[in-house]
């Protein structure tokens, strides 16, 4: 999967979790520029990224997500 | 995990809710929010549809067709991922749900310290979470089994006060969650046999709650059953979601929990569906009657196929044996499909039908008449037909009637059709039991009304007599059954646990009273309530009505007037000489609205504070002449 497959991928989930088809993600977008993504709908986003991609994060890996890139390379790592 | 299979899959669920999103009219989105709760969604589409449904519901929590119901979470852990599930399972099954989420692990301070928040919400329901890793019983491995029976002794007292403090602060009704076992074995296979390993003392705790709560009346959410029957699949107690947020229930299972929690929710307030609605050929049998004759349909021992469809069978045989009633809509001529019920292999008999209708007419129709012949509601029926296409026009006909989506495979009826919670029952008494013989008893009854001329011979002539019972333990089940289910006989559809009834039947200036009827088909059961107690915002020194219901089945028999006579009696021996009666308009109780007036009350003034709507009626003791009836009294 490429980084453009990632990105093609994740906007979708983007989009039902924070209930907002206008998000377009970018690697240096955090949590503070998208409305609603607090630590609640955090996991909320994890689990249904690992849902869309079939991926399990690790504990320590949910602890350093530091923004859209990092999530979105960590995905690329994890999908063979 | 696929979850809700029993909801029928949408086209394409994320533009539905695109497009509902689009619509300005809050109502118009509360419409589509609840059209689309009853298809099968993940928990992010789940999510939206509560969206969808909120701002409708924060500007009228008590929209038409949905039952308003004030639940307060209290729990060990994380919650917040699964309150908007919860509420749209609700909208589901007819709720429009109001939660109180306390901050998790302070369960116990929200209760016993009088929580400003909690007493300001006023809770009709508290749920209690609780989870394994909890204030763990502290006791060394090596403890005995007397040791731990006496520290789970402790916890369960520790419980019941818990309880006993929701029921007497807010007269609600408790449900408590059991405890998911989370720990890894430590003995293997052995676990059990050590009384104080992690997961015997779980397993013997979740025992005692269970045992403690039948007694107590408080209804279980029984996850760790649930999650024993691999309901959850692996997701319950995930350690990475409970150490990232001390989630039990991650947010992927929460359509699943929702759904779980709502529909004890629903039955608590008569919500839960009464009757399963049959199709024939290939639902009941394999084959077709009307082609195969009753030599050649499949059915029973001999053939796989034959053995599945006598155990969905026997199914629907159990289910009518604790209260459910059967009915039949079958495309057929009547008398072939009458009498394929004389194969030798039959579980099911024509007796346990309540209604048998087979015809060529459209099922729709057929549904509706049904339901008029039982004299239930449309939402009270489960409709269930192995024909996707006949599944598809009932849905959009009447979408009113729960029909499950059903497996390819008939031996999997029997678990779809429990998977789906129609019929979660929150009492089983006696009168359950009986319920097939009465609805039976009921279009014998209805028979004998279509031959007799005249309205009076026929009543004459059923020999009814109503007994009149002080409402006490035996008959408070029931009459809280009664009370949470009736709909449309029920002039102020007061809804009352049994810890209420209770209060009031204990009230010395109150009278409380189950009427039960027989007559000579047969005992109709505890077919009404009356409480009526005094109530000084209304009337100083009246006798006050606060709630009068009666089964529909013993409509138009007579029973309001002797019930009338009966409380007459009751208040004048009190030392009153006035009642008060009052009727609050719901929606479905428009069959009462000249229920007073019928009976020889006068309007009264309706006092301040008054539901908007409500009428007030009085009647006059010393001048009281009751209207003539048919019924034999007989008070107790």
């Amino acid at each position: 999967m490429t980084e453009a497959d990632v990105y093609a991928a994740l906007t979708p989930v983007f989009h039902d979790v924070f209930d907002d088809d206008s998000i377009v993600l970018s690697p240096e977008t955090t949590a503070d520029q998208i409305e609603g993504w607090d630590s609640q709908t955090h996991v909320i986003l994890i689990v249904a990224a690992e849902q869309r991609f079939g991926i399990k994060f690790r504990t320590a890996e949910l602890e350093s997500l530091k923004n859209v890139g990092h999530f979105a390379s960590l995905i690329q790592q994890k999908v063979h | 995990m696929n979850q809700l299979l029993w909801l029928p899959p949408h086209d394409d669920i994320g533009a539905a809710l695109s497009a509902a999103k689009r619509e300005t009219d809050p109502t118009t989105r509360l419409t589509q929010a609840i059209r689309l709760a009853g298809y099968r969604r993940d928990f992010t589409q789940t999510a939206r549809i509560d969206r969808l449904a909120n701002d409708a519901l924060s500007d009228d929590p008590n929209p038409p067709g949905l039952t308003p119901l004030r639940v307060a979470l209290l729990s060990s852990h994380t919650l917040d991922q699964l309150l908007p599930a919860i509420r749209v399972a609700g909208l589901q099954r007819r709720l429009a749900l109001s939660m109180y989420l306390a901050p998790y692990g302070m369960y116990r301070q929200a209760l016993l310290m009088d929580d400003p928040a909690l007493n300001a919400f006023a809770p009709q329901v508290v749920v209690l979470a609780l989870d394994a890793r909890d204030a763990p019983l502290q006791l060394p491995l090596q403890a005995s089994q007397a040791e731990v029976d006496v520290a789970i002794a402790t916890r369960i007292e520790e419980l019941r006060l818990l309880w006993r403090r929701a029921r007497e602060r807010y007269a609600a009704q408790v449900i408590q969650q059991t405890l998911v076992p989370v720990d890894p074995l430590l003995f293997g296979a052995f676990e059990a046999q050590v009384p104080a390993s992690p997961y015997a003392l779980i397993d013997r705790l979740n025992a005692a709650i269970r045992e403690a709560a039948r007694v107590d009346g408080v209804l279980l959410m029984d996850l760790a059953w649930q999650a024993a029957q691999g309901l959850y699949g692996s997701g319950l107690a995930d350690p990475t979601r409970w150490h990232q947020a001390k989630q039990l229930v991650g947010p992927e299972l929460s359509p699943l929990y929702g759904d779980q929690l709502a529909r004890i929710l629903a039955a608590s307030v008569g919500l839960s569906r009464k009757c399963l609605v049959l199709d024939l050929d290939n639902t009941l049998w394999g084959g077709v009657i009307g082609d195969d004759g009753v030599e050649g349909i499949t059915l029973g021992q001999g053939s796989p196929t034959g053995e599945a469809f006598l155990a969905f069978q026997r199914y629907a045989a159990l289910l009518a044996a604790r209260g459910i009633i059967l009915a039949v809509c079958s495309k057929n001529n009547l008398d072939v499909a009458e009498a394929a019920f004389n194969h030798p292999e039959m579980a099911l008999r024509r007796a346990d039908i309540a209604a048998f209708v087979a015809n060529w007419d459209d099922k729709a129709g057929n549904l509706r008449r049904i339901a008029e012949m039982l004299d239930i509601g449309l939402d009270s029926l489960v409709f269930v037909d192995d024909n996707p296409a006949e599944r598809d026009i009932v849905r959009r006909e009447l979408p009113q009637v729960a029909v499950p989506e059903l497996p390819d495979d008939v031996a999997d009826y029997p678990a779809r059709i429990a998977a789906a919670g129609y019929f979660e029952a929150v009492a089983f008494t006696a009168d359950d039991t009986g319920r097939t013989r009465s609805y039976a008893q009921n279009a014998e009854r209805k028979a004998a009304l279509d031959q007799a001329t005249d309205m009076e011979g026929y009543l004459q002539g059923l020999q009814m007599t109503l007994t009149a019972a002080p409402i006490g333990a035996a008959e408070l089940p029931r009459a809280a059954q009664l009370i949470n289910k009736t709909n449309q006989f029920n002039l102020t559809t007061q809804r009352y646990g049994e810890a209420e009834v209770q209060r009031i039947a204990d009230d010395a200036r109150g009278v409380a009273l189950a009427l039960r009827l027989t007559d000579k088909f047969g005992d109709n059961g505890l077919i009404g309530v009356l409480l009526a107690r005094p109530n000084p915002a209304v009337a100083a020194d009246a006798l006050f009505i606060d709630s009068w219901l009666m089964s529909c089945r013993v409509l138009g028999r007579g029973v309001e007037d002797a019930s009338l006579q009966v409380l007459i009696d009751a208040a004048i021996a009190a030392g009153y000489t006035t009642l008060i009666g009052e009727y609050r308009p719901t929606g479905r109780n428009g069959m009462v609205a000249e229920h007073y007036p019928r009976l020889g009350f006068s309007l009264y003034s309706a006092p301040q504070g008054a539901v908007p709507g409500a009428t007030f009626w009085r009647y006059d003791l010393a001048a009281s002449r009751p209207t003539t009836h048919h019924i034999e009294v007989i008070r107790t």
